[in-house]
């Protein structure tokens, strides 16, 4: 009987940079976060809303945002996941993560629960409820990044 | 109306497998195709244009990868259109084929892709690249955790379980063991499903799609040509996209528009595409749903947007209870669905062809008796980009 035929492979890896320019109104939000250690959202005077991350129109009225507005540091969890899977390029698990609507936004904002423990994710999914009360803590050395904060349990 | 409806004249899918090692990127094209020509009974001289589904070149780590498919569609001297929705990119993509035609510029046209995630090692890190370099890039998001944080809400809103996100497991790889061309044929057992590694809570290994390899391609035509030509067709009678913001933050919060538990803009699109196709009531007049559901959670409310069932949430009950099983009331993504096989570039094309299938009465061991009236989706992007299509004999 005939062998199957010897099939090849070639292995490769795409490591590309960029230098992303964040424009002006990502630069004021994460300037505030780096340099006061506060998180600003962005109004918009038709709807009322406030929009964190801060935006510079509004995606329902399609009109230009028109003022800055302090939000948090205080919230409550809307939406929260714990990943156990380790992926390529991304944060060794476990690792809990989701989002936030701050005092005063009327939009979710993304970051890092820290301080639950994950062995079961039963118990920490009940401590990290939809609606439970968290604060945000910023890092001592902050460059000016979503990183630069995350969310406890208050 | 009489004639101008637009007809899916063939059908080509290939075998999805993990990987592909006897076929090239175009080769798995060309897998697709020739069949799909074949269906047709055409020669590619008939072809007036091609429409080329592939979602991310890097999933395929081949940058615009359509240049390679070019050939393996036939595609030289022809109109030639690359579309890419994300995962909805496959019902994208027939449905721009179907508006070639229904515009009145073209007769025939082919639409054709192929993917092979399996050959990248890193597909959530490819898909952690389509968040926004501004704000949420340095966050470790990614399809499998975007709608994780969906089933939280939904588990919330609607009380489903991580037991109940199971049974949508075990449904489909019992389906799937009927169908040769699915990825995940081996049926698993409720337990099984609940013992298997945490990915990203409340999602474990089984409530989560494989990484496919494999192509699908399609043919549509006029009314007229199919007439002309005395050939054998089935109608798309309804086609509807809809978009959602980009912000997953925005679909939580103080009064969202759309809810990230529910699949706000999917709904919106089925309601357009029943509405074209004259359906009142999609809970008594459709057969069979293929509904994009890469995630056992997702299946849930993708049954409450395609509205199977009267309000969103019953259709946790409704699935446990076998009503949308091979033989059940709406048997949904008989096939075994997105979730026993994901070809990114044309899953959602397969789940279009699944049904086209199914009211011809071509399924083979999956298919449902009597299907006349069938529906398939797609979903793309952060859960933000949906296609939907109405399908009948």
């Amino acid at each position: 009987m005939e062998q199957p035929m010897e099939l090849l492979g070639r292995q490769e890896v795409w490591n590309i940079t960029y230098d992303h320019a964040l424009g002006e109104t990502a630069s004021y939000f994460f300037t505030q976060i780096r340099d006061h250690g506060r998180i600003f959202g962005r109004r918009c005077a038709k709807s009322n809303r406030v929009l964190v991350p801060p935006r510079a129109f509004s995606d329902e009225t399609l009109l230009p945002t028109t003022e800055w507005v302090e939000v948090g540091p205080g919230g409550q969890i809307e939406a929260f996941t714990f990943v156990y899977e380790q992926f390529n390029g991304l944060p060794p698990p476990p690792y809990a993560f989701g989002y936030v609507l701050l005092d005063g936004a009327d939009t979710a904002l993304g970051g890092y629960f820290r301080g639950v423990d994950l062995t079961n994710p039963a118990e920490a999914a009940v401590k990290l409820a939809i609606g439970t009360r968290v604060v945000t803590k910023f890092a001592e050395q902050r460059k000016g990044d979503v990183l630069d904060f995350w969310f406890e349990i208050a | 109306m009489s004639n101008d409806r637009v007809g899916i004249i063939g059908i080509g899918q290939s075998n999805f497998r993990s990987r592909r090692d006897d076929a090239s990127y175009p080769d798995l094209v060309r897998e697709a195709v020739v069949p799909a020509m074949m269906d047709a009974g055409l020669d590619f001289d008939a072809i007036d244009a091609v429409v080329y589904s592939l979602s991310p070149d890097a999933m395929v780590g081949i940058g615009n990868a359509e240049r390679l498919g070019v050939d393996a569609v036939g595609g030289r001297n022809k109109r030639f259109l690359r579309i890419n929705t994300g995962g909805a990119t496959g019902i994208s993509s027939v449905a721009a084929a179907y508006y070639h035609i229904a515009s009145g510029v073209c007769d025939v046209v082919l639409t054709a892709g192929a993917d092979k995630v399996g050959e990248c090692g890193d597909s959530q890190t490819v898909l952690n690249k389509i968040w926004d370099p501004t704000y949420e890039r340095a966050l470790p998001l990614g399809t499998i955790n975007m709608l994780a944080m969906s089933a939280v809400r939904y588990m919330k809103r609607y009380g489903m379980t991580e037991e109940d996100m199971a049974y949508v497991t075990v449904k489909n790889r019992r389906q799937a063991a009927l169908n040769p061309r699915a990825h995940l044929r081996k049926p698993v057992t409720i337990d099984d499903v609940m013992a298997s590694r945490w990915i990203s809570w409340p999602l474990k290994l089984m409530d989560c799609c494989p990484q496919s390899s494999g192509g699908a391609a399609m043919v549509l035509a006029s009314e007229k040509f199919i007439r002309d030509n005395k050939l054998d067709a089935v109608w798309i009678t309804g086609v509807a996209g809809r978009a959602e913001t980009y912000w997953m933050g925005d679909r939580m919060g103080t009064n969202p528009t759309a809810e990230h538990a529910d699949a706000y803009a999917l709904g919106r699109s089925f309601a357009a595409s029943y509405k074209m196709a004259g359906i009142t009531d999609p809970s008594k007049q459709v057969h069979i749903a293929e509904l994009y559901a890469p995630f056992s959670n997702t299946e849930f409310h993708a049954i409450d947007a395609a509205r199977l069932v009267d309000n969103p949430g019953d259709s946790i009950k409704r699935l446990r209870d076998g009503e949308f099983e091979l033989g059940g009331r709406i048997p949904v993504n008989p096939s075994g669905g997105t979730l026993c096989t994901n070809a990114i570039a044309v899953t959602a094309m397969a789940r279009v062809a699944e049904t086209a299938l199914q009211v011809w009465g071509r399924a083979g061991a999956h298919q449902v008796a009597g299907a006349r009236v069938g529906i398939a989706s797609g979903n793309g992007g952060d859960h933000q980009i949906f296609g939907t299509m109405v399908i009948e004999a």
